[in-house]
């Protein structure tokens, strides 16, 4: 979209009009500050629909590959499967979309607009809570659009609208505290590929390690091992509870523990980097 | 108020091993432009990040309207505006989204925001291109937007770094008079550039700063008498003349005349307008044609030959490293 645009020339009277004395406003809320950094990330949605590609497209392939190529011999059928694997995989994938976050994170950083917003007289997280909060929007696109296509194929939970709703609440604060942990670094590392790299080399274990796919039952003891104290894990159980109406408090628990573990260690950590980069 | 704008002690910022800032004292009064000279590298950015609290100083302190950089960091960002050297505005956003973002995030209001924004993009020339994505602006059209975001709510002091830093002509002249009418309009302008001449456009009184120091500070005036005028070059008609010339030019001039690699011209330094007239008379007088001549105002290298007896250095990039 290159269209040339027409610059039109300066008026003197209208520049000293514009700037003459504005009082200086309050200062917005916290939450006002967010919210207006979360329009922004909106706005570029709307400007660039494609970015919504990797919340819709790909959760759509995962659902289809996984039931269509495991079901039959995992569960018996793709049908049965599924009712297993859809919980989990909304799991995993919304876990994966946080490595955007902090890759976004790091493309902002590196543009001259960052500065200007570290040099406002703003609450300081509101840029990054902001961004997450409209990741959020994303996340819950990715979790209906999974949904709607596992409902097409044969899923039915139990657990009614209300445990789907619980099931994909809790996984969007899970989510929310996790991307505390790619914007910090973010802040580390030179370029955006290595904020992927290292998201990737972290969540691909994390992901597969766990009960998303199968049944830890035939794993050897040591992964099973892992496989239990895995958050994912743990998050999966707790969003199958939910869905299928049999609600694990020790999942959810756990998956609240997790979540509030890695905000407090890593949205200071962030904060710090971003107070002084 | 006879509080300073800006009142810098021993400012020292380092990356690594490079001493980016390396003590640099500095006192900016209100309602002028300051301007910051010094060629790429010199410390000029990193000094503006760190009064403009993007980044911590390293050793000394400043004071921004009154307020400590480090300890007041808030306030000061309360009365200050950053237009960075790499265009300070979302490219992703179209022009009015911008200056609505700035205004929501003043505490406009989301209606106040937009009036305001309207208001800005009509004064700089830019409501036609409200529309579309600031990807697709030019230089001269991105950089006014980006001084009319630092304006959405008026501050009592900007910085303006490079701001005219690979702009055509036309635009930056356009940059220039909005900077003009800023000042009268009372505000304090902080600007950073490479130009001579843009510093001699805008500012009152100046700093040249070098390797992170300060080498030279004052008025326009003051600065200019100890670089001295520009140079004088000469180019003779018959390459056979110019030594005749250049004896001719010494004379009249009572300066040295260097014989440059093109072997048709000389040149000769510190010369105003009148003895350079003189001494063409000269060789007029002496029956030498002369093909070409000029009369160059100090450029920043002879500024640098002057403070420092050296030119200015090659670009370091030590400073986008570093960013």
């Amino acid at each position: 979209m290159t269209t040339a645009v027409v610059d039109t020339p300066i008026t003197e009277d209208a520049l000293r009009e514009a700037l003459a004395a504005t009082q200086r406003p309050s200062r917005p809320s916290a939450l006002s500050a967010s919210l207006s950094f979360g329009w922004r990330a909106m706005l570029k949605i709307k400007h660039v629909p494609m970015q919504l590609f990797d919340v819709t497209a790909f959760p759509i392939m995962f659902v289809l590959l996984y039931t269509y190529l495991f079901g039959g011999a995992l569960a018996g059928s793709p049908s049965e499967y599924l009712q297993l694997l859809l919980p989990g995989i909304l799991v995993m994938n919304v876990t994966w979309i946080t490595m955007y976050t902090g890759q976004g994170l790091k493309l902002d950083m590196d543009k001259g607009v960052f500065d200007r917003f570290r040099s406002l007289p703003i609450w300081r997280p509101a840029v990054l809570v902001g961004m997450l909060l409209a990741d959020a929007a994303r996340y819950t696109i990715s979790c209906a659009v999974m949904l709607a296509v596992g409902i097409a194929l044969g899923f039915r939970p139990d657990g009614g609208v209300l445990g789907v709703l619980a099931a994909v609440a809790l996984l969007l604060v899970f989510a929310f505290c996790l991307s505390w942990v790619w914007t910090a670094v973010a802040f580390r590392v030179p370029t955006p590929e290595s904020v992927m790299q290292i998201a990737m080399t972290v969540l691909f274990p994390l992901t597969f390690a766990s009960n998303v796919f199968v049944d830890p039952a035939t794993m050897p003891g040591w992964v099973q091992g892992f496989v239990k104290v895995n958050p994912i894990s743990q998050l999966a159980t707790a969003s199958r509870g939910f869905m299928h109406g049999d609600v694990d408090a020790a999942a959810v628990g756990w998956t609240l523990v997790w979540s509030a573990a890695l905000l407090v260690v890593f949205a200071p950590l962030t904060m710090r980097r971003y107070n002084r980069a | 108020m006879t509080e300073l704008a800006i009142e810098a002690t021993g400012l020292v910022k380092v990356f690594g091993e490079t001493r980016a800032v390396d003590g640099i004292d500095l006192a900016v009064a209100r309602g002028a432009v300051y301007g910051v000279l010094g060629p790429n590298g010199a410390g000029k950015t990193t000094t503006i990040r760190m009064l403009a609290t993007l980044l911590h100083p390293d050793g000394g302190s400043a004071r921004v309207l009154g307020h400590d950089i480090v300890r007041e960091a808030a306030a000061v960002r309360g009365r200050m505006s950053l237009t960075g050297q790499f265009a300070s505005v979302d490219e992703e956003l179209n022009g009015r989204e911008n200056l609505q973002l700035l205004g929501r995030l003043l505490g406009l209001g989301t209606r106040g925001a937009t009036s305001r924004a309207d208001e800005l993009l009509a004064a700089f020339g830019l409501t036609d291109a409200a529309d579309k994505l600031v990807r697709d602006y030019s230089g001269g059209m991105r950089r006014r937007l980006d001084i009319a975001a630092s304006i959405v709510v008026t501050p009592d002091l900007l910085f303006l770094d490079e701001p005219t830093t690979g702009l055509d002509p036309r635009s930056r002249n356009q940059v220039w008079d909005i900077v003009r009418v800023l000042v009268s309009e009372g505000a304090t302008v902080l600007l950073t550039t490479q130009y001579l001449d843009e510093a001699d456009q805008l500012a009152e009184r100046l700093a040249i700063i070098d390797h992170g120091r300060v080498i030279a500070e004052g008025t326009r005036g003051e600065l200019k008498a100890s670089v001295g005028a520009g140079s004088l070059h000469v180019r003779v008609r018959e390459t056979a003349q110019r030594d005749d010339a250049r004896r001719v030019l010494a004379e009249s001039l009572g300066a040295d005349v260097l014989v440059e690699s093109d072997p048709a011209a000389l040149s000769a330094s510190d010369v105003d307008a009148d003895r350079a007239a003189v001494a063409l008379s000269a060789l007029a007088a002496a029956r030498i044609p002369v093909a070409e001549f000029a009369l160059g105002q100090p450029s920043l290298d002879e500024v640098f030959l002057a403070l420092t007896g050296r030119p200015a250095d090659a670009p370091t990039e030590q400073e986008e490293d570093a960013a």
